[in-house]
């Protein structure tokens, strides 16, 4: 019996050290991001040299932006990256008090088969480029999977005025599906579709760029740490850690130059 | 939960018309590839030739193909610049059926093939005591063993209705078109409507029960007859 008791008690013991060990100071950084971010590359950019810097390993998973912000709901992320407007607002008016920085900026283009049956090309802004691919029934491709790239698209359409709908519209095709499988569609099917340049870039198939840089297609993208308050065992120091980086001109000079040698232009822009 | 009910049972077809595609797909590919699988297999079963231990050895390969690669073949082979890119058709039933046949094909040949050799020789021997003819034999087996193919059959069945990965890359995951359940599952994941993508999940197990359900049951029967 005492030897039972004795054998429990170092037992005891033992949990109580390897409890005590300190925790190890500098826990992985759970970033959830878009697909846009990381398809083009970007975050693979930034990644060694953030971690290099400040000594975090991030830990990197990409979604649509539903999705992406679903993770911060769910406990899945310290700090999320994505880029709609609405869905970050209504995400952050949860009340955990969580900071929410825009940080930098791109542009949508709309791509579509070379010979522009629409004539989308020289539009003024995408709003009368959605009108016309709508009035000629020309096959378009819409993401349809609440992303940050679907809301931008759905937000257009409203503001001309038009709410296309797949069971009714056969010209609208609606896939469910990240910008990749989207832009391979709309090339197969020599459809047009709204992208984010970056990914587009990186996976043009048979699709031109018919229209870009109007003020209606601006493109931001920003940072929210996921609050303690929602789960104590969040990262958030981690995530502030990220977000102090970000505004470095180490970062930002990254940021500016990445892609410039692949494309011969700038893919992403920061924000002042 | 209730709101995937309501989906199903409510005034939107949607859902129904997933469900039923769904079905459609799969048991177009299943009814193919047994049409296909079953007298090849038994035929491989019952014959000894040269070559066959090597055949087989690449069927039973062939049974275990990632269906991510079919997925990509059968779109490098249908998209608009591949060999069969005049036929237009990438992310149609068509094409997803044709990547489920490739995958489900060499599952029920195989299977059927190991069900028949283990009896090979008594059916053979049988054959020749009585002085049948080869053809007719293979006839007979296939008669025969009507409610033992049923299972490779299921089991083809159930590959194909759970499969995602190549039915999206072929499929493309087109609503009213090409959305079947499991590319609607990723879809909502991926969405992060998990609730949703749960319920439908729920709705695939159901079917699959009562898909196997009804096979055992109308096998329990044909073996009492």
């Amino acid at each position: 019996m005492k030897k039972l008791f004795l054998f429990l008690m170092m037992g005891v013991l033992l949990l109580g050290v390897i409890a005590c060990q300190p925790k190890e100071v500098k826990k992985p950084i759970r970033m959830s991001t878009t697909t846009s971010v990381n398809d083009s590359g970007l975050m693979a950019h930034l990644q060694p040299e953030f971690e290099k810097e400040t000594g975090y390993k991030l830990e990197i998973t990409s979604a649509g932006t539903g999705a992406a912000i679903k993770k911060g709901e769910t406990g899945d992320a310290d700090i999320l990256l994505v880029h709609s407007k609405a869905a970050e607002e209504a995400f952050v008016a949860q009340g955990f008090d969580e900071v929410r920085i825009p940080f930098m900026y791109n542009f949508f283009v709309i791509v579509g088969p070379a010979d522009d049956p629409a004539g989308v090309k020289g539009s003024a802004n995408a709003t009368d480029a959605f009108k016309a691919i709508a009035a000629k029934g020309a096959t378009f491709v819409t993401r349809g999977d609440k992303s940050g790239t679907n809301s931008a698209e759905l937000k257009i359409w409203k503001d001309a005025g038009l709410a296309p709908d797949a069971a009714k519209d056969t010209w609208y095709i609606n896939i469910g599906t990240g910008m990749g499988q989207a832009l391979n569609t709309a090339s197969e099917m020599q459809a047009y579709t709204l992208s984010d340049k970056a990914t587009y870039l990186a996976n043009k198939g048979n699709l031109e760029i018919l229209l870009e840089d109007v003020p209606d297609m601006k493109n931001t993208y920003t940072l929210i740490a996921i609050s303690t308050k929602r789960f104590p065992e969040t990262n958030n120091k981690g995530a502030e850690v990220f977000m102090e980086w970000i505004k470095t001109e180490k970062a930002r000079d990254l940021i500016a130059k990445f892609g410039v040698d692949q494309y011969g232009q700038a893919l992403f822009f920061n924000l002042d | 939960m209730q709101e995937v009910i309501y989906q199903i049972f409510g005034p939107n077809p949607e859902m129904r018309e997933i469900i039923g595609l769904t079905l459609i797909m799969s048991a177009l590919s299943t009814i193919i590839s047994s049409a296909i699988g079953i007298p090849l297999g038994t035929w491989l079963g019952l014959t000894e030739f040269r070559g066959k231990k090597t055949w087989l050895k690449v069927n039973s390969t062939l049974m275990g193909l990632p269906p991510v690669l079919v997925g990509l073949l059968v779109f490098l082979l249908l998209s608009r610049s591949g060999p069969l890119g005049k036929l237009s058709l990438l992310f149609s039933l068509p094409a997803m059926v044709l990547a489920q046949v490739i995958l489900i094909t060499p599952i029920i040949t195989g299977m059927t093939a190991n069900l028949i050799s283990i009896n090979a020789n008594t059916i053979n021997e049988t054959c020749i005591g009585l002085g049948i003819h080869p053809g007719r034999k293979l006839w007979l087996v296939l008669n025969d063993y009507k409610k033992d193919y049923l299972i490779n059959i299921l089991a083809g069945f159930g590959r194909s209705i759970a499969e995602v990965g190549a039915v999206q890359m072929v499929g493309g995951n087109i609503q009213y078109k090409t959305r079947v359940m499991t590319t609607a599952i990723m879809m909502q994941t991926n969405m992060g409507q998990f609730e949703q993508a749960l319920a439908l999940g729920l709705v695939l197990l159901v079917i699959a029960f009562v898909v196997n359900f009804a096979v055992q049951s109308l096998r329990s029967r044909i073996s009492d007859d």
